[in-house]
């Protein structure tokens, strides 16, 4: 669905990202995962066409992404973006109703109204439908954000949902209950690329895992592979161990911190 | 999920009893505006140093379109609603629906609640250009004045006004990355050198002249006649016309430039026809009334805090009550201390400012 070929990005000779390759198929959920400032936003911006790369290419359903116009791929794709700041008073309807702005001229029909309904159920924020955008809470507010993206994408075939960070603020149920969402979505046949921060959550649901370490990929593949204690080590530069706990059925990434030690130099 | 399981078969079987709502203002909007409008007009029509009743106002316009065959107003009363009073009337709504509407609309494209057409450079650059020629006026009049015929000052106001936001948007596009925020701070830079240039203007300025630079920067439509309406109407009309075609992008802006993209709105293209837009309508109610404060910075807020943020009716509504205000704020500059004419650009901003003040602390009041 989309293939990325030795991408690389630089801004004013420094490189963000370089010698990126990997192929997302149909029903597949990627997670990025990474240090801080190892490329992950930047790789899902150069994924969405806001950057376009520098070296290499990025296709997209066979074709060159640089070759869409901004209309279509909108209606292709859902991007949902690490900030979302809004000051307006739009009601929580209104915002949901944005993703559905690409698919209708004038008025919103009765499906657009159903389907954005339907998205805010979803991710359970019904109830909210009518309250004003900045009178939610931080996590809240990346829900009906998360609405948003899905409304966008939901009557397509093969659409393609690009998540930067996506669960920031949410609480530790819904944290779990997007994740849900997104492997759902991927039962679907749609393609889930998602930033993580949670490594439990990227070894517990995702399908294929990409770890960067300062724009390169440091390592590909199945989660189980990728994960490693090792890997992890170098990458974020923090010794863990991982166990199998007994009673799950996935095994748990422990942080190996010596105690805190109260004696200030 | 968890808190709400959706079984999507039984919300489709559901679709077809249940009727999805927008809960939407608009028309409730419309015909509220729109009445006082109608109403602010026929005011504002009948009153002035010869008053003129609404009965009598109904006979002369029903008289001139043959509904009925005679009437028993006087003939004087007739002239002066056909020549004086009509055109000016005509030409406060289209000024006022021209500024509220680009008011709206860059406050949208800013992002801004601050924006109106002076941050582009319209009002500035009409400035510059209607003193220089106003400092010209007395040497090369006759030149100017075939070049343009009498309207010399409101062509060039209006050249003035579309030059200086071509080159706000051309220097934004050469300093930064071409987003907003480069947009603005060239248009308070370049609004800082128009107006240093016009104040150097007007430091060379003799008597007479600085009279009618006061004058003219404190606007007013004394000089209505139909002409200027004719050449006021299309451009606002453009700006009306195409401007709600715009209030989807607006809408997305709300979400950041990278999600509106990532949504399909093309920031180039969006930005050029809203500065374009807003440039032809205050650009030319600038040429022909001079600058009038506040009436595109306060109107959008009004509307928002009335009928909400959506840009559909924000934008609408704008030109609504810009068209009211400035109807009913022409009527009170022209018999507040009649026979003589109060500057409406004094009005606007004087009654504007109290009214302003107490929106906002509405605003927190109900917030809190």
């Amino acid at each position: 669905m989309i293939e990325v070929r030795n991408a690389g990005f630089e801004v004013r000779g420094r490189k963000l990202l370089e010698n990126v390759s990997f192929s997302v198929n149909p029903g597949e959920f990627w997670a990025i995962v990474g240090a801080n400032g190892a490329g992950k936003s930047t790789l899902i911006k150069l994924l969405s066409a806001e950057h376009s790369v520098t070296t290499g290419s990025v296709h997209f359903h066979d074709r060159e992404l640089r070759k869409y116009k901004l209309k279509e791929l909108a209606r292709k794709r859902a991007v949902l973006s690490q900030k979302n700041n809004i000051t307006l008073s739009f009601t929580t309807q209104e915002i949901v109703l944005m993703g559905r702005y690409p698919f209708y001229d004038a008025d919103p029909t009765q499906r657009d109204l159903a389907i954005v309904d339907m998205c805010l159920k979803k991710v359970g924020i019904g109830h909210l439908k009518g309250r004003l955008y900045p009178t939610l809470s931080g996590g809240e507010q990346q829900r009906v954000q998360l609405a948003r993206a899905l409304a966008q994408v939901w009557e397509i075939d093969n659409g393609l949902l690009l998540l930067d960070e996506p669960t920031t603020g949410m609480d530790l149920l819904h944290q779990y209950e997007t994740f849900q969402l997104a492997k759902e979505l991927t039962r679907k046949n749609f393609a889930v690329i998602a930033v993580i921060h949670d490594l439990n959550q990227a070894l517990q649901y995702a399908d294929r895992v990409l770890m960067l370490k300062n724009g390169h990929m440091h390592a590909i593949g199945l989660p189980e592979n990728v994960l490693t204690e090792q890997a992890i080590q170098e990458a974020f530069g923090l010794p863990v161990q991982i166990i199998q706990p007994e009673m799950t059925p996935y095994p748990v990434i422990v942080p190996q911190v010596a105690p805190v030690s109260y004696h200030l130099p | 999920m968890l808190t709400e399981t959706v079984n999507e078969r039984e919300t489709t079987k559901a679709e077809t009893f249940q009727k999805h709502i927008l809960p939407s203002s608009m028309g409730k909007m419309v015909w509220i505006l729109g009445s006082i409008l109608l109403a602010c007009v026929i005011f504002a029509a009948c009153t002035g140093a010869l008053s003129i009743s609404v009965s009598e106002l109904w006979q002369i316009v029903a008289f001139k379109l043959g509904w009925i065959s005679e009437m028993q107003v006087e003939e004087q009363k007739s002239i002066v609603f056909w020549i004086i009073r009509l055109p000016r009337v005509c030409l406060a709504v289209l000024i006022g629906a021209g500024l509220g509407i680009a008011g709206a609309s860059l406050q949208g494209l800013f992002r801004n609640p601050i924006a109106d057409a002076t941050l582009i450079g319209v009002t500035s650059g009409a400035s510059l250009f209607a003193v220089f020629v106003i400092m010209l006026n007395v040497k090369y009049f006759g030149m100017l004045n075939e070049l343009a015929g009498a309207y010399s000052i409101s062509f060039v106001a209006f050249v003035g006004a579309a030059c200086t936001t071509l080159l706000v948007y051309q220097l934004s596009k050469l300093t930064g990355d071409g987003g907003v925020t480069t947009l603005l701070l060239c248009g308070i830079a370049i609004n800082a050198f128009v107006g240093a240039m016009t104040g150097l203007m007007t430091y060379l300025a003799d008597d007479a002249q600085l009279r009618s630079i006061t004058f003219w920067n404190l606007g007013s439509l004394g000089g209505a006649n139909w002409t200027s309406v004719m050449a006021v109407g299309p451009f606002v009309a453009i700006s009306i016309f195409f401007m709600p075609y715009l209030s989807k992008a607006l809408n997305l802006l709300v979400l950041g430039e990278s999600q509106a993209a990532s949504l399909g709105v093309n920031m180039k293209s969006l930005k050029q026809k809203v500065i374009i837009l807003a440039t032809m309508g205050v650009g030319a109610s600038v040429a022909v009334a001079g600058t009038i404060g506040f009436v595109g910075l306060v109107v959008p807020h009004i509307i928002r805090t009335l009928f909400g943020p959506n840009h559909r009716t924000l934008i609408i509504g704008s030109a609504l009550s810009g068209a009211i205000v400035l109807t009913l704020a022409d009527t009170l500059s022209r018999t507040i201390v009649a026979p003589s004419e109060l500057p409406i650009g004094i009005l606007t901003a004087m009654l504007g400012t109290p009214f302003f003040i107490y929106i906002l602390w509405e605003q927190k009041r109900k917030r809190l």
